[in-house]
């Protein structure tokens, strides 16, 4: 953990219709790219997630399952395990835990979004796709609040409604697009912000 | 750029874990920050304090405010038989090598209210080895070890519990070891009548010794690296030779300082035998 860590990031999630959804968005990014990307989908808590697994064979970028204090490198996409909270650390290394679930999830979003805005700040970049519940709303929240950028699938293009719109009503300055254009200010406008 | 506000508070969160220190036993400054701030928002909001800092004057000036605390420092959640795959392992894989000794001694440490000891408990009755072992359960919060000892679980907790124990390969009915009453399951005391029950920080107190296993789950996960390095050099020094430290689904060694100590004995499972 010598170099320089990467003080920029993505974050997503993502529920009910997740894996089609971010197979329009992850497998648009680069094996270059030069964020780290960390997603939480809500998977419930018996199964094996095979989510990481499922995507690194449809993705250019590296993807893997997070794991307990590992530092956040760039160009990689982290997955939330089943029946964790997935956190990032000021220092940017991940936590996992088992606290008790956030409406009803864990992972949940909420989770995630806070603990990265107040580590990335400014530099941190929330999406908040299709679902059916309302987490991730005061996530993106969070993020708008630190200075990040905030992005939200278009409700009616997303198979969960409501937690599209749960996002928008929370985080009324948050952008609204479809996942295509959500692909494309990943792979253009994330890449300018400050680093 | 972090915003000024969230480096604010997370100085107050600092200072708020320096007087907790100060004022009690206990020391939560290695814990992972990002989880214990969000657990202790909570508290905020519960005590309708407006920031850590007014939290950090309850500490300070109310010798009682501490245990109040202590639900939100420290998670609590578990189950019996979580993760039951790790339970068939020990049962598959580690407690026919535990046969071979004539005593045994098994450490649960952050044993929470004891649902992973009397998950050891029934296991270990049930492979025959339950006469030559004594069992120390420990944990930080006493409140959850006096619930430990007592061993009831409501009674919703139970369907989970049986089908976690079905498939950590039980050999009969969990109901043949609890009775119910009152929305409760009351677990058979005879379980726990080899079981020394004792308050034990794994952040500032020292090693038990003659360990033959160490089962600790889903503890490390809320400790920065040093503690955890700290941590598992007690394992470490509490383990036998070959004695075998079991840890959370999805913990591991692989950033621990004491890491060569071990040889990963069921990498899946997260069980490692002392080298
Ligand atoms: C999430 S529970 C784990 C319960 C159980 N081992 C399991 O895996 O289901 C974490 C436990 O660790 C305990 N704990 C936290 N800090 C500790 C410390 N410094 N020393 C010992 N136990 C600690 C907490 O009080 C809590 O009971």
């Amino acid at each position: 953990m010598n170099a320089e860590p990467p003080p920029a990031a993505v974050v997503i999630g993502a529920s009910v219709g997740a894996i089609e959804a971010l197979s329009l968005l992850l497998p648009t990014l680069p094996a270059a790219y030069p964020l780290p990307v960390l997603v939480v989908v809500h998977v419930p808590p018996d199964r094996k997630s095979s989510l990481a697994e499922l995507f690194a064979t449809r993705c250019q970028i590296g993807v893997k399952e997070a794991e307990d204090k590992e530092a956040i490198g760039a160009g990689m996409v982290y997955f939330a395990p089943a029946d964790y909270h997935l956190l990032v650390e000021p220092d940017f290394t991940i936590s996992l835990s088992s606290d008790e679930p956030v409406l009803f999830s864990r992972p949940a979003i909420d989770v995630l979004f806070q603990s990265a805005a107040d580590a990335y700040g400014d530099n941190l970049t929330g999406v908040v796709l299709t679902g059916a519940s309302t987490d991730g709303a005061l996530g993106l929240q969070a993020i708008g609040a630190a200075g990040g950028m905030t992005l939200v699938q278009t409700p009616d293009t997303a198979e969960g409604e409501t937690m599209p719109r749960a996002a928008l009503a929370a985080c009324p300055t948050a952008r609204a697009l479809s996942l295509e254009e959500i692909a494309t200010v990943l792979n253009t406008e994330t890449l300018s912000m400050p680093r | 750029m972090k915003s000024a506000g969230a480096e604010i508070e997370a100085l107050e969160l600092r200072l708020l874990l320096e007087a907790i220190h100060e004022k009690s036993r206990y020391d939560f400054r290695g814990y992972s920050f990002a989880s214990l701030k969000r657990r202790l928002g909570q508290a905020r909001d519960r005590f309708s304090c407006a920031s850590f800092s007014e939290l950090q004057h309850r500490v300070l000036h109310d010798p009682k405010f501490v245990p109040l605390l202590l639900p939100y420092l420290t998670v609590q959640v578990s189950e019996l038989f979580r993760d039951p795959s790790y339970f068939l392992a020990l049962r598959t894989q580690v407690l026919p090598h535990l046969r071979t000794y004539p005593s045994l001694k098994v450490w649960v440490a952050g044993c929470s209210a004891g649902e992973e000891l009397y998950s050891l408990a029934i296991l270990f009755r049930e492979e025959g080895l339950e006469s030559r072992t004594i069992f120390y359960a420990t944990d930080i919060n006493t409140e959850a070890l006096k619930r430990a000892e007592a061993g009831i679980y409501e009674i919703e907790r139970i369907a989970l519990f049986s089908e976690n124990y079905r498939k950590a390969g039980g050999r009969t009915s969990l109901s043949d070891y609890y009775t119910a009453a009152y929305g409760s399951a009351k677990f058979d005391q005879t379980l726990r009548h080899r079981t020394v029950f004792s308050d034990h920080s794994l952040v500032s107190d020292s090693v038990f010794a003659e360990m033959h296993l160490v089962s600790c789950r889903n503890v490390l996960i809320y400790f920065n690296r040093e503690l955890q390095d700290r941590a598992v050099g007690l394992f470490k020094d509490s383990l036998v030779r070959r004695g075998f430290l079991g840890i959370g689904a999805k913990e591991s060694l692989r950033f621990n300082k004491e890491a060569e100590a071990f040889s990963e004995y069921c990498r899946p499972e997260r069980i490692y035998q002392r080298t």
